[in-house]
């Protein structure tokens, strides 16, 4: 069997109350495993703690209970073998969108900063926008080029926090696609947060499920659909269905 | 022609009938009318005195403003990075900034006697503390998401600086500079009125002193708005680099 690439184990986190109020515990006993290759979806109502379960996997938080091992070692900081997307886009708008991409590579020889730059640019469909500056270009295309920027020092894991949360629906669809074409090519493991139930079906290998306060893993449901995922078959539907129920939500709107 | 240049241009022409008709109705010998003041930077160029001065000037700006360019925008920075730095110095920064560049004077020929290092050292301080104070400001409001991605890709302290902190603060930085090369500008002409023998502030307290020559006074103050305009000008030339223009909302 594979050693699990991400090792959560009875995570929780508790903020202290100000002034006399009682503490707020925000995780409670997490236990999560992900394996070295899988793209593995966080999803849940907003405040059940999911950026933050996120923000402690990647080093920009700390626990205060329970333990975090990350490739074989408890998480001490960032570290550039795992990369963060964020939701806002995290993309310099002082650089062009090559040297945006470039900036993580920046202690490689200039040849193989070119090339490396010249294959993300190509991968993530940016090619003639290389000189161009992020406020020349569209929210799917900065968040692009963050994909792009984050794919260059070759990471083993790329985190994932609503990195589509701002664009339209159109955008959304497009972007789900190609991120799915980019991690079969690139063989990364993901860990993807979202509040996109659709998201998550249309992505993931597996589905984390959490609920609120404190917050806590409900459920966690494997996807075995074939890609590329057909969001009209009975399967998606059901595997969709299964997680609205699970979150407590009616698939009906009004009252009849 | 184009309105932007028709319209201002009117109202100049406008302005200069109203100046010389004022004149002209108040029958005043003293005040000079726009054609004396004509004649007066025409006398001032001839005496070779308009370029020495306009020199005189320019210099102790430029020296006085790179001096706090090159000291206010790393101590900005540092101080809005460094949390305990900032609550270290903020109350002095705050005492020091309100005072007047020009309550400084005595103190400046006390120390530097009539010299050109007393405009000099009132320019400096007159331009640190708005570069410094922006700077900071710039930094304590930088977006943390740029920190945080700079500090994923595992950037030392100094890498940091130098390719997030600073690109991210230049824009209001370069506002800064503008607003206090201004100010500088403003000052060097009240230091020059009392600390030393030439430059442009020199020329109009000299010009009134001895003979009361108002068409020269008018004169000067005439190059010191054209001056200030073109310093302007140029600083402004800085806000249209690609690295910057992002800071700026744009309006076509």
């Amino acid at each position: 069997m594979t050693a699990p690439v991400i090792s959560v184990r009875d995570l929780g986190l508790t903020f202290l109350g100000k002034r006399g109020a009682p503490p707020i515990e925000v995780l409670r006993s997490v236990n999560l495993e992900v394996l070295p290759g899988q793209f593995v979806c966080i999803v849940g109502p907003s405040g059940c703690g999911k950026t933050t379960l996120l923000n402690i996997i990647t080093g920009f938080l700390k626990q205060s209970a329970g333990d975090v091992l990350v490739q074989g070692a408890p998480v001490k900081g960032p570290d550039p073998r795992r990369i963060f997307v964020f939701q806002d886009n995290g993309v310099f708008p002082w650089l062009t969108v090559e040297q945006n991409i470039g900036f993580g590579i920046a202690r490689r020889s200039l040849q193989e900063q070119r090339e490396i730059v010249h294959r993300y640019v190509q991968m993530v469909g940016l090619t003639g926008f290389e000189k161009a500056y992020p406020r020349e270009l569209s929210g799917g295309m900065r968040q692009r080029v963050e994909i792009a920027r984050a794919l260059a020092p070759n990471p083993e894991i790329i985190y994932m926090d609503e990195p589509f949360g701002a664009l339209d629906f159109i955008t959304r669809l497009k972007m789900r696609a190609d991120l799915t074409r980019i991690w079969q090519e690139e063989k990364k493991t993901i860990l993807f947060v979202t509040h996109d139930i659709e998201e998550s079906v249309q992505l993931a290998d597996r589905v984390v499920v959490m609920s609120s306060r404190p917050g806590t893993i409900r459920k966690q449901i494997r996807i075995e659909l074939p890609r590329p995922r057909d969001l009209d078959s009975p399967e998606y539907l059901d595997v969709r269905d299964e997680i609205f129920r699970t979150i407590g939500m009616s698939l009906k709107v009004g009252v009849g | 022609m184009k309105k932007s240049i028709l319209l201002p241009l009117s109202v100049l022409v406008a302005v200069y009938f109203l100046w010389d008709g004022a004149v002209l109705l108040s029958k005043s010998d003293i005040f000079p009318r726009p054609s004396q003041v004509f004649f007066a930077i025409v006398e001032l160029i001839q005496r070779g005195l308009l370029l020495k001065y306009v020199v005189a000037s320019l210099f102790r700006v430029s020296v006085g403003f790179v001096l706090a360019v090159l000291i206010g925008v790393p101590l900005g920075l540092l101080l809005g990075w460094f949390r305990s730095a900032f609550l270290a110095f903020n109350p002095l920064i705050q005492i020091l900034r309100p005072i007047s560049p020009i309550a400084w004077i005595p103190i400046a020929i006390l120390w530097f006697k009539v010299d050109d290092r007393a405009p000099i050292f009132l320019i400096f301080l007159s331009s640190l503390f708005p570069i410094t104070v922006t700077a900071i400001a710039a930094v304590q409001n930088i977006q943390p998401v740029y920190v945080r991605a700079a500090q994923n890709f595992g950037v030392t302290r100094i890498d940091l600086f130098k390719r997030v902190i600073f690109p991210a603060c230049l824009p209001q930085i370069i506002t800064s500079l503008r607003i206090s090369l201004g100010i500088a500008w403003l000052v060097v002409v009240a230091a020059e009125m009392i600390a030393v023998n030439s430059g442009l502030g020199y020329l109009i307290i000299d010009a009134r002193n001895a003979g009361k020559r108002y068409d020269l006074v008018v004169a000067g103050m005439l190059m010191i708005g054209l001056i200030g305009l073109l310093l302007d000008l140029l600083v402004r030339s800085l806000e249209r680099f690609e690295e910057v223009k992002w800071g700026y909302s744009e309006r076509s």
